[in-house]
């Protein structure tokens, strides 16, 4: 089909090449209607967005994940779940989805083709469409292998009003998930530690889980995705905007055996890792347990579990009561978690 | 038995904390002070707040957050020189993630990267020789650092490397031994330490017999301590039992893996590749004699200080910093002026806040003293 | 100062390096293990032994024993407090 089989610059010229890459690749691979038409936007219209709901929500996310594929998923993979997962924690369902590409000369064609075929997959059990996208092709060096760009619009139902700031004295926390995998599965991955273990992402779209809570008839005050910074940085957000202390119970927290070694072994704190299909909501005390019931009976939410409660002080602080029963702050950190020996 | 769930039961803390502080109330009525009770070790203090040790203990004894963490003490003018050996043409820089972040003068080492250095992190030293394997035509430089513990791996891969006739592969050498700053801490006249936990890690190597100093020629209890929380509580306990019998014994509470001896084959290694410096630098004490090793001359092929030109220039420690003050137990992190205002862990001007180990930054990221306060108030 | 944690060794790879892959709850990872193979042991005796291991080597075989010995002494403090306790019961 291609004389070459690696992304050159033809391809992003605006040539023939770049047309048969789009048609070869893009267009097959995500198989949309809209896309088909090779126009310069997608239309939708208004009518049918607003049987869905009376605002909309609109995000961007940009994915430079090294390396490309990960247990438990890919960059592709990531792209499609990560924006979805932002539409989905306004309380929106997930629509479209624009993807721009920037790739490096040099990248073989069939990983496009992989990573293509993994955000289609993902769009599929996500519900949602890629209906536009863009390609740029850069010199060799000047990125590392692929970017994607994923930017969504979902629609928020009516009368749904989350937000970090909505954290009230007495609510209760939830986490949808055993927490960490993402990050230690980025790790493994990277072979410069040589770690081995059967720690996948838990990269997945949280858009049916959204719907699961919202259906089990809460008035969810806050919802947010666990992704960089992990489940501390949400609380620590939670509680800074709505001006309360959230008081967590570490023997509650779940987080896999293997997440705990790989933990154990390079200084790691779970509560800091990325996740990529976890979140954590803040609901009503009265409604904690139908909400939980509720992102049980879903696949994305079958470890949900009550991690902790809001309290009045001290104010804009999280506080871990440890598996000792001693308490500690929870900050945010600095920057990234490194390995470390000491 | 896995010794890690076994050693972290809440229940056997709770009594443990019940009769550690029957006696240290009886000790601090007699000292008219609480009593102070120092964790050498940086792992024991990430253990105490990890865990929120400090705040479950009476506050008739407190723990004083000692040198132990050999990422905190790295002087200024080492990392300065390991940043420029990382910038040398064709030479990758391999070091343990948390000595990346340590700032030099001007930069750390994941600032280097960021100005296009080759740094990589591994986990250990025999990922470094391994990238050396796999780059020939690179120079592949470790940064070894560590007390003891650390000492055996690097000195076992260099033998490695030696065996394997792989010539490009170096240490830049920043080991550092505990005893010497013991010995320095205890001469200070204005030391306010009754007794110690000892550094668990360490004591694999070289066993308890080198900590007898302390308690013949300066009376002061040492436990030697694991590193679980039920581990540094029962350590505690045995100190406290000590100072209310007014004894003063090396003891060994980590008998699971420390002997009377330590390991000989990690001793053997070691004795091998590295000998002491007269002297080294320790960020916040200065100078102590004796303190660090270097490699042997027959290594100096595989020592990074021969192979490359360094700046070996002196860093002045930075305006106001007193963690040698910290170090010593003459003030609490949260009582230096410089602590969560000028000095944090994004922007460290001090060594205690460099790494998560440091006493500083582990103050700053668990909860500082009023905090906890606060929230043990409300509860 | 020094993270070092229990793994338990599965499996030796290279007899000859002395290097083995320890367990540590489900990630595994190659070690070196020259420092516990006291004289006269062959590699495969470590096999199923738990070491401590810091910075891909084991420092130190851990001696169950003495772990429960350990464990037993602290128990012994702890029922040393209920005893104590239940005197200050009875007294009031």
């Amino acid at each position: 089909m291609f004389d070459k089989e690696l992304i050159t610059l033809a391809h992003g010229a605006g040539g023939t090449a770049m047309r048969r890459l789009i048609e070869d690749v893009f267009v097959a691979g995500f198989a949309t209607p809209g896309l088909s038409a090779l126009e310069d936007q997608a239309e939708f219209g208004l009518a049918a967005l607003m049987e869905h709901g009376d605002r909309l929500a609109f995000t961007t996310d940009t994915f430079v994940v090294a390396p490309l594929f990960f247990s438990g998923g890919d960059i592709g993979s990531l792209a499609v779940a990560g924006t979805v997962n932002d539409l989905a924690m306004s309380g929106a369902r997930p629509l479209y989805l624009s993807c721009g590409f920037v790739l490096e000369e040099g990248l073989p064609i069939d990983t496009l083709r992989r990573v293509v075929r993994s955000m289609q997959q993902m769009a599929d059990s996500a519900g949602v469409q890629i209906v536009t996208g863009d390609t740029k092709v850069v010199e060799k060096g000047a990125a590392d292998q692929l970017f994607i760009n994923t930017a969504g619009v979902g629609v928020i139902p009516r009368g749904v009003q989350v937000s970090a700031s909505r954290a009230q004295v007495g609510d209760k926390v939830i986490v949808s998930g055993d927490i960490g995998r993402h990050g230690i599965a980025i790790l493994m991955a990277r072979e410069q530690l040589a770690l081995q273990s059967n720690v996948s992402s838990d990269c997945q779209p949280l858009g049916a889980l959204v719907s699961q809570i919202l259906l089990a008839g809460s008035d969810v005050h806050c919802l947010r995705d666990a992704t960089r910074g992990g489940v501390a940085t949400v609380l620590k957000e939670f509680a800074e905007s709505s001006n309360v202390a959230i008081q967590l119970v570490e023997s509650a927290l779940p987080v896999d055996a293997s997440v705990r070694g790989a933990c154990e072994i390079l200084g790691l704190d779970p509560l800091y890792l990325a996740n990529e299909g976890t979140l954590v909501a803040v609901v009503p005390s009265k409604d904690a347990d139908k909400v939980v019931k509720a992102m049980q009976s879903a696949p994305a939410g079958r470890h949900a579990a009550v991690i902790g409660e809001v309290t009045s002080s001290p104010a804009g602080r999280v506080v871990l009561e440890t598996q000792m029963g001693g308490k500690r702050i929870v900050e945010m950190l600095a920057g990234d978690q490194l390995p470390r020996i000491c | 038995m896995q010794f890690v769930d076994e050693f972290r039961n809440p229940d056997i803390a709770r009594r443990l904390i019940d009769d550690i502080s029957r006696v240290s109330h009886r000790m601090a009525d007699r000292l008219g002070r609480p009593v102070q009770v120092m964790e050498v070790c940086g792992g024991h203090t990430h253990t105490i707040f990890r865990y929120g040790l400090a705040g479950m203990l009476p506050s008739s004894v407190e723990f004083v957050h000692g040198p132990g963490c050999p990422v905190c003490v790295l002087p200024i003018g080492r990392v300065d020189d390991c940043v420029a050996i990382a910038h040398q043409p064709g030479v990758i820089l391999a070091t343990f993630g948390d000595a990346a972040r340590v700032p030099g003068s001007r930069y750390s080492l994941l600032e280097a990267k960021a100005a296009g250095a080759d740094v990589r992190i591994v986990y250990s030293p025999l990922d470094a020789l391994q990238l050396a394997r796999a780059n020939p035509d690179r120079e592949v430089v470790f940064f070894a650092l560590g007390f003891e513990t650390t000492m055996p791996s690097t000195a076992l891969t260099v033998l490695q490397a030696r065996s394997e006739g792989l010539h490009n592969f170096s240490l830049f050498c920043n080991h550092i031994t505990i005893v010497p700053t013991l010995r320095s801490l205890l001469d200070d006249g204005q030391l306010l330490i009754d007794g110690f936990l000892g550094p668990g890690h360490v004591s694999v190597i070289i066993g308890c017999r080198p900590y007898d100093f302390i308690a013949e020629q300066y009376r002061k209890p040492m436990v030697v301590a694991g590193f679980e929380p039920l581990d540094i509580l029962q350590s505690l306990h045995m100190v406290l039992v000590q100072l209310d019998e007014s004894r003063a014994q090396v003891q060994n509470q980590y008998a699971r893996v420390v002997s009377e001896t330590g390991n000989a084959y990690a001793l053997d290694a070691v004795n091998k590749v590295f000998e002491l410096r007269e002297s080294f630098e320790w960020r916040g004490l200065g100078d102590i004699p004796h303190s660090g090793v270097r490699m042997r001359a027959p290594f100096a092929l595989f020592d990074a200080e021969q192979k490359f030109r360094l700046p070996g220039a002196r860093a002045a420690e930075p305006q106001g910093c007193q963690c040698g003050d910290v170090l010593r137990g003459r003030i609490k992190p949260a009582q230096c002026t410089a602590f969560g205002t000028t000095c944090t862990p994004q922007t460290p001007i001090g060594a205690l806040m460099v790494s998560s180990e440091g006493a500083c930054a582990a103050h700053y990221q668990y909860g500082r003293v009023s905090l906890i306060q606060d929230v043990v108030a409300t509860h | 100062m020094c993270l070092g944690i229990p793994g338990k060794i599965i499996e030796i790879t290279d007899p000859a390096l002395l290097l083995a892959i320890v367990d540590v709850s489900g990630v595994r990872r190659q070690i070196n293990i020259t420092c516990v193979i006291d004289e006269g042991m062959q590699p495969a005796d470590c096999v199923g032994k738990w070491v401590l291991i810091h910075a891909g080597f084991a420092m130190a075989r851990i001696d169950e024993e003495e772990a429960r010995r350990t464990l037993v002494l602290m128990e012994e403090i702890g029922a040393l407090q209920d005893e104590l306790a239940s005197i200050r019961n009875a007294s009031v």
